[in-house]
């Protein structure tokens, strides 16, 4: 392919990455960019060049050790529901920016440790980024068929070129923002399309090698078994390869934690922490997806490609033997994705490092002090862009010196063990309150020291010499200090040999001097607030982990310098509002420090927001018992709280009890009201007779029937008044239960005949016939004249309720378990379903307040349930009785 | 032409007492006991007077006043309200449903007699 047209389709590619990082840019808020998949497949950054090409290599010649690296990561997912989480909540709460950040944080702001941690950052990770770039400028060469490479130096290779336009592409939109904190979706939108291409374009070259270079799985692997290391390559090796395979996994399991930019897009682009829960299950499965493929290339390769051209590049190297040079292009655009993926996320992270952790503290803050907010935004804006530039320049020299001795697998491992050296501070650090700031830093260097002699300087000497006796025989001759196989321990790989020496001089170092040693209040406090931030995410701005003088006017102009006025403006009237400070203070507290420092962080990075804060306010030492007072005060608070939550919502509850009390009240009020209506009404009804009547008897020539009639009328009138007044009397002294209940042992049969000769006049007079059939002997315990009552009141309604000549009224009586069930039907015209509820209330009405009832219904029926209940017994009306009415009610039966 | 009275309540007492005092005072007297039974006799006897009860069974004063209201031949009728529903709330109802007069229970017969002459006259 002419290598101008591969440029030109380069350069429109990355056009089109710019184009697409402007535009997620400008989605501010949307579903888009801020979504699960997003996240997970921005993690998927792990996947660089290394594994598009290195895998395959690997696989190659030393069969599936490979995995080892992805086995990591897939153990330590499921961890980071606990552990992810707890770091994300430290980073946001912080403004954490960086890996380096959270270190030096973690040990009281420690400015030499944040410095130490870059400075680890930057040996591992820039060979690596040379890596990248080597895999750029040969799988250019290759695609672009240069078959003689001519030297035309810097400007004439086009590596150069990509390089510059990578560092354009970071530093335009790595830098929109100079609070280094805040999401970068442009970047991110970029890095989820990369990481879609690549694993898509590695599956398309996977199925092409296997189903159309070779007939499915089966056939590539029947012929690969013939070929002659077969067997060694295909199995784990033993032993001594199994503790290789162990430390590769933790070496990796560390990574995926520890490396700048997996530190960088797990925890500082996190959006939102559950994202993880999506990230735990899809991140292994893309890793699944991505590797699938690679032991198959590998044997294809070996079993059709020449042994002299290099394993790595098999993917390229398969079609493009074949002729297929659109696939080829297809994998080289693939890999370059997950280049520029590793490296702009890589750059970005390293020169918030640099700047925030090393230029910044040792070199610009005495300027940024004196700047305007302006200039300073700039200046930041300006040492991040240079620092992307220079980290890129500083790669591509490497890479020109130094990569062509190393291949893609070696030099990525080579990074793993230098990054895993953060692992005991950063770990133990989260869990551990004793760690301190020295012993960090001790730890960290032991650990460098012993992976710069057993793994870099040989590395470096075989660059440089074809041999060398202190890498073979050991330093001063002494066997047991050869780099390679330290202590004698001969069975590791050169990488496996500097994991284990180092990590575990690291950690012991780290452990021994933290033991050894407590450290000063602030590294105390801040161990605290990260072991156990759950307790503090509550705090005010974590206000109690400063102490001392300040004034609000000093911390003002400070922010003023560096957010600007408006912003400072803003952010202090949120945070007194917050807090309901007044704006007239002088005197800033600990909640105002903490909350600028916070605003800094994200600037400055936490070590030079510390020394400005220093600048401006006297600090005094507090104690971990001062921090721990007010941590249980804040907690009394919580308590308090939680006791007044309750209390409150108990009084909520009562009050509510109280309201509905009120409105039965009001009911019983409103129905006594109305009964009072209607006993009024009642009570008039025969007045008016009897005062029309007497009116009219003044009439002396009234013939005498006529006057013997209106005397009549007015003595019925007067027994009704009386039978009215003793009703309603009755009623009362039953409800009040004032009424002694004379109860004996009766037999009901002999009641309910009683019952039925007091009615029996009436009946006759109306011509009903009453039906009783007698039942077994039964016995209840009752007042007789009561149920007598009850009895005749049912009778005469079920007679009233009757037609004349046609009404039959029937009683029965039923033994139950306790009880003895009485029933007087009738056939009636029943009881209306609107009234079904309520014929018993005390105090109702028909619904109807203007119609009146049949005579007397308005008390009877009420006075009949009081007497009831008063025997622990009830009444009610049969709903299912359909012929005319059947009234029930309950009597205890005698023991 | 002797002046039409309808008197309209369940009690029969009550209704013997008016009934006997009207006929004295030499007028022509129909009983109902009931809205509806009201509504029947008036339509076909188109009475000078109604006196009519409030609380009564199937179809209670209100209802049967605003009946009557419906009927043009009726609009020349007076009537009175005669009832124990003695609240204010319920007096202002009545008038404002169109009764010509409230008169609440228990009443004088030479009051009644005299109201329903003077509306008359």
């Amino acid at each position: 392919m002419n290598n101008y047209l591969l440029i030109v389709i380069i350069v429109a590619y990355l056009a089109f990455l710019f184009f697409l990082a402007y535009w997620a840019e400008k989605q501010k808020g949307r579903k888009l960019v801020n979504n699960p998949y997003v996240y997970v497949l921005s993690l998927a950054i792990y996947c660089t060049a290394w594994t598009y090409y290195g895998s395959v290599g690997s696989a190659s010649h030393s069969g599936i050790s490979f995995l080892a690296i992805y086995l990591g990561p897939v153990i330590a997912l499921p961890l980071w529901i606990v552990v992810m989480r707890k770091i994300i909540r430290i980073s946001k709460q912080h403004k954490i920016s960086s890996i380096a950040d959270f270190v030096s944080l973690r040990y009281g702001n420690n400015r030499p440790l944040g410095a130490l941690v870059t400075l680890t950052c930057l040996l591992g990770i820039i060979p690596y980024i040379s890596l990248q770039l080597k895999a750029v400028s040969e799988t250019f060469a290759l695609v672009a068929n240069e078959t003689s490479y001519v030297d035309m130096g810097v400007f004439g290779d086009s590596t150069f070129y990509i390089a510059l336009l990578i560092a354009i592409f970071v530093a335009f939109f790595g830098t929109q923002s100079t609070d280094a904190s805040k999401g970068k979706r442009g970047i991110m939108a970029t890095i989820a399309l990369e990481s879609i291409l690549k694993l898509v374009f590695f599956l398309v070259i996977g199925i092409f090698v296997v189903y159309i270079l070779f007939d499915g799985t089966t056939d590539l692997y029947q012929k690969a078994v013939s070929t002659p290391n077969f067997q060694e390559l295909s199995s784990f090796g033993g032993l001594e390869n199994g503790f290789n395979w162990m430390f590769t996994i933790c070496l990796s399991f560390f990574a995926i934690f520890l490396l700048p930019r997996q530190f960088h897009v797990a925890v500082v682009e996190n959006q939102d922490i559950d994202h993880l829960k999506k990230a735990i299950w899809l991140f292994p499965l893309y890793l699944l997806l991505f590797n699938i493929f690679v032991i198959f290339i590998a044997w294809a390769g070996n079993l059709s490609l020449p042994a002299d051209v290099n394993n790595d590049y098999y993917t390229l190297l398969l079609p493009l033997q074949q002729g297929h040079t659109t696939l080829a292009l297809m994998v080289f655009m693939g890999g370059f994705s997950a280049v520029i993926s590793m490296i702009v996320v890589s750059t970005l992270a390293l020169s918030t490092m640099v700047s925030n952790n090393i230029i910044i503290p040792y070199g610009f803050i005495k300027k940024l002090v004196e700047g305007n907010p302006h200039e300073n935004a700039k200046s930041i804006k300006s040492i991040r862009r240079i620092a992307i530039f220079l980290l890129i320049i500083v790669a591509y020299f490497f890479y020109e010196r130094f990569s062509n001795q190393l291949s893609l697998y070696s030099i990525g491992l080579v990074a793993f063990v230098i990054i895993a050296q953060l692992a005991p501070s950063f770990f133990l650090g989260l869990f551990w309150r004793r760690g301190t700031a020295k012993a960090a830093k001790a730890g960290i260097t032991i650990g460098l020291l012993i992976v710069v002699y057993t793994l870099l300087v040989p590395i470096v000497v075989n660059a440089l010499s074809t041999s060398s006796t202190f890498v073979e025989k050991g330093l001063f001759g002494y066997e047991w200090l050869r780099p390679s196989q330290l202590f004698g321990l001969d069975y590791l790989t050169p990488e496996s040999n500097a994991f284990l020496w180092s990590l575990s001089f690291n950690s012991l170092t780290f452990i021994g001097f933290s033991l050894v040693a407590k450290g000063n209040y602030r590294e105390r406090n801040y161990a605290e607030m990260f072991v156990h931030h759950e307790n503090y995410e509550n705090l005010q701005e974590g206000a109690f982990v400063w102490k001392g003088e300040a004034y609000v006017d000093d911390i003002k102009r400070l922010l003023n310098r560096f957010l600007g006025e408006q912003r400072t403006l803003r952010a202090l009237t949120i945070f007194n509002r917050k807090y309901n400070i007044s704006e007239a203070e002088e005197k800033a507290d600990s909640r105002l420090i903490n909350f600028s420092e916070k605003l800094l962080t994200g600037t400055i990075g936490s070590a030079s927001a510390k020394i400005l804060l220093a600048s401006v306010s006297k600090e005094k030492p507090i104690s971990l018992v001062e921090v721990l007072n007010i941590l249980e005060e804040n907690k009394e608070t919580k308590a308090n709280n939680k006791l007044l939550f309750e209390k409150s919502k108990e009084l909520s509850q009562m009050a509510l009890k109280l309201q509905m009390a009120n409105e039965e009240l009001l009911q019983q009020d409103k129905l006594k009201d109305e009964f009072l209506d209607t006993v009024a009404h009642e009570l008039k009804t025969p007045i008016t007779s009897i005062k029309a009547a007497s009116e009219i008897l003044e009439d002396e020539d009234m013939p005498v029937l006529l006057r013997q009639q209106f005397l009549e009328n007015i003595s019925k009138d007067t027994d009704r008044l009386a039978k009215l007044i003793n009703n309603i009397l009755d009623l009362e002294k039953l409800s009040s239960d004032r009424t002694e209940l004379n109860i004996e042992t009766r037999s009901i049969n002999s009641t309910v005949k009683k019952a039925i000769q007091g009615v029996e006049r009436i009946a006759m007079q109306r011509g009903a016939k009453v039906d009783f059939r007698e039942s077994d002997y039964l016995q209840g315990m009752y007042d007789e004249d009561r149920i007598l009552q009850v009895l005749t009141n049912l009778l005469s309604n079920a007679l009233k309720f009757t037609e004349k000549e046609k009404g039959i009224i029937r009683i029965v009586i039923a033994e139950e378990e306790n009880d003895i069930a009485i029933a007087v039907e009738d056939n009636g015209r029943g009881i209306p379903e609107e009234d079904h509820n309520y014929i018993f209330e005390k105090f109702y009405q028909s619904k109807n307040q203007n119609t009146k009832k049949p005579q007397g219904s308005g008390f009877g029926l009420a006075i009949c349930k009081r007497i009831v209940e008063r025997h622990q017994g009830s009444i009610w009306a049969d709903r299912e009785f359909q012929k005319g009415a059947r009234l029930v009610f309950t009597l205890p039966k005698s023991a | 032409m002797k002046k039409k009275i309808l008197i309209v309540d369940d009690e029969p007492n009550i209704v013997m007492s008016l009934e006997y005092a009207f006929k004295k005072k030499a007028y022509e007297v129909f009983i109902a006991r009931d809205g509806t039974e009201a509504l029947e006799i008036a339509g076909e006897q188109l009475p000078h007077v109604i006196l009519l009860d409030i609380m009564m069974p199937k179809l209670d004063g209100y209802a049967t006043l605003k009946e009557l209201r419906k009927n043009k031949a009726l609009h020349r009728t007076k009537v009175i309200f005669l009832s124990a529903k003695s609240k204010l709330a319920d007096i202002e109802k009545g008038l404002q449903l169109g009764a010509d007069s409230y008169i609440t229970k228990p009443f004088s017969i030479k009051k009644v007699l005299t109201d329903v002459d003077k509306m008359i006259a």
